[in-house]
């Protein structure tokens, strides 16, 4: 009988580790000034020191040391006085020197921390991740397997390189052992990568895409006999390509795990990939004896021994951690933790917070964004941000707040300016959308409306005030929707002797 | 007591993609072995005090501004593989060593 995941965590405690490496987005390379610009033609952006030719030399990115010191920093890091470059030596085509310039024992940040909080079943709890270290090397160039059936690497015939990437500054960010998190393992993981990546988005040092792969999570993870103290044997998960496949990556390795240990078999130190669709993982190489990089210090770089006077000048231009001002803006907005997540899930809060900076209501630019323009955003299937920018938003809800719109006018305005009918000026010019506040044309339609419900207008005369509900709806029709129903029934009111 | 052993050697010319005789391994098993003998002599004079160096010059902090220079050409970045497709290193099938 196999195991479920209930049933999982009632006899095994997982201990987590989470490698992530991210690339950097400088103008160049680690070691060389060759670009790092996405998606050029294969080969365009090489040199002799990322191609590894002979009598080459490399000299270390100056804004990439920077970077991953505002990492360390931002992990509550110490950053180190004195730090050196290694070579991991290995031979493999991905990269041309038949090494990888990384660091070893003499990395830049050791020892920090990062809380992520996670709903538990007794209410949100904080989860401490402590960060053994963040580490400064160079990406690997690309393969092509060619010949096999698949694209994958067994059965091809022969593999083709393209070194583009093959020296791009990347930051290998590496946690200590994470235990006790039980069976909330597998969020916290997930909770770990997405804060990881929004501190680094918001200190502006990577793109952080993990579907173009500026952001990869490498996620381990054993399991030990519940109150045994015994650490198991873990295995390394690749291939985790979204924030949710971290959190499946782990939910599935822990239920394979403990069905093998379940039934007497070990489990063996491997790296496996995750597979997309099953959220399963498949073997990959055996670790247990692959290993050995022969590290030493890197001969051609000299040691990195960052000022303490820089570290400081970095540490006050660090921005306000995405946690805390995810806690400001839903206190100064009033906004329920329900459409704080949502919110934030649709990474859509920069836009809303531009959106209210240009004067627009908190709740109605959270409204517009998260509303009417997700919602066709989901139907082009395009992101809202690209249909409207929060100039056009923040423009509109201040023509609702000054009377100028209705909210039923506003949301043709957005229709028309998603059209690309022009600015919300030129749709309501086109469109001639204006609101009628012209209180003679609205008694017209008043009067017209009255003659046309004449018992309806006696009840409302009579004191019956909900009544009139019918008459301002025949008025609001009368007039397309571009009367403001707020004077309509105060005129009609009025003109009933209701006031 | 040798400092590296016959299969050791045989273990690093294995990592390095060295083919090497039996010959060849007796025979390199014993010269490293007396090189490794005078590092440990130098590493007797190398007390705790004196840290590991990995190059003899005092410099540290040598870096260079993020500032993009043109690259090579893919033809000349290509002129020197002894094979190449689709303007890219055409390498040999790698199956069996890694992902």
């Amino acid at each position: 009988m196999a195991l479920k995941y209930d049933d999982v965590v009632e006899k095994y405690e997982p201990t987590l580790g989470l490698e992530v490496h991210v690339e950097l987005n400088t103008n160049t390379k680690m070691f060389c000034g060759c670009s790092t610009e996405f998606g050029a033609e294969p080969n365009t952006q090489t040199c002799p020191v990322c191609l590894g030719l002979p009598g080459s030399l490399p000299v270390v990115n100056e804004v990439a040391i920077e970077s991953a010191i505002k990492i360390g920093l931002a992990l509550n890091c110490s950053i180190a006085p004195f730090s050196r470059f290694a070579r991991k030596n290995y031979f493999y085509p991905d990269m041309p020197k038949d090494y990888q310039i990384s660091q070893y024992d003499e990395p830049i940040c050791v020892n920090g921390f990062l809380d992520v909080e996670i709903d538990t079943d007794e209410g949100v709890k904080t989860f401490r991740v402590e960060i053994e270290r963040v580490h400064m090397e160079e990406d690997t160039g690309k393969s092509l397997h060619v010949g096999g059936a698949t694209g994958r690497i067994h059965g091809a015939e022969y593999s083709l390189l393209d070194y583009n990437r093959a020296g791009i500054p990347l930051m290998e960010i590496v946690t200590k052992m994470v235990p006790g998190t039980g069976k909330y393992a597998p969020q916290v993981a997930r909770a770990y990568v997405t804060e990881l990546r929004d501190i680094l988005r918001s200190l502006g040092v990577s793109d952080v895409k993990m579907e173009q792969g500026s952001l990869r999570c490498d996620a381990n993870v054993s399991l030990s006999p519940m109150g045994s103290g015994i650490l198991g044997t873990r295995s390394e998960t690749k291939n985790v390509n979204s924030l949710r496949s971290v959190e499946r990556a782990i939910h599935g390795e822990m239920i394979r795990q403990a069905n093998l240990l379940q039934n007497g078999e070990r489990i063996i130190q491997e790296t496996r990939h995750f597979l997309e669709e099953s959220g399963e993982t498949r073997p990959g190489r055996s670790k247990e004896t692959a290993e050995d990089y022969r590290y030493f210090q890197e001969p051609d770089l000299v040691p990195v021994a960052p000022d303490a006077s820089w570290i400081e000048e970095i540490r006050s231009t660090l921005p306000e951690r995405p946690s805390v001002r995810r806690k400001r803006l839903q206190a100064e907005w009033a906004v329920p933790d329900k459409e704080m997540t949502a919110m934030i899930n649709a990474e859509l809060l920069d836009t809303v917070e531009a959106t209210v900076k240009l004067g627009a209501d908190p709740t109605k630019a959270r409204t517009w964004w998260l509303g009417e323009i997700s919602r066709v955003a989901n139907e082009k299937e395009v992101e809202a941000t690209s249909l409207m920018n929060p100039d056009q938003v923040a423009e509109i809800i201040l023509l609702v707040a000054s009377g100028e719109l209705t909210d039923k006018l506003a949301r043709q305005v957005v229709e028309g300016v998603i059209n690309g009918e022009g600015t919300p000026r030129e749709v309501i010019e086109k469109r001639g959308l204006k609101v009628v506040s012209d209180d003679s044309a609205l008694m017209a339609a008043i009067e017209g409306a009255i003659a046309s419900q004449p018992e309806t207008a006696d009840r409302v005369r009579g004191g019956n005030i909900p009544a009139a509900g019918a008459l301002i709806g025949a008025v609001m029709k009368a007039t397309g929707g571009q009367a403001d129903a707020a004077r309509v029934r105060e005129l009609l009111l009025k003109h009933l002797g209701q006031e | 007591m040798a400092a590296i052993s016959r299969d050791e050697v045989a273990h690093l010319a294995r990592l390095a993609r060295i083919e090497m005789s039996s010959d060849e391994l007796d025979h390199l098993a014993s010269e490293l072995d007396q090189i490794l003998h005078a590092v440990d002599r130098v590493q007797e004079a190398a007390k705790d005090n004196v840290p590991p160096t990995s190059h003899p010059l005092p410099l540290k902090n040598v870096t260079r501004p993020d500032v993009v220079i043109p690259s090579l050409s893919p033809e000349d970045a290509l002129s020197g593989a002894p094979a190449s497709d689709e303007q890219r290193f055409k390498v040999p099938q790698i199956l069996g060593d890694a992902e």
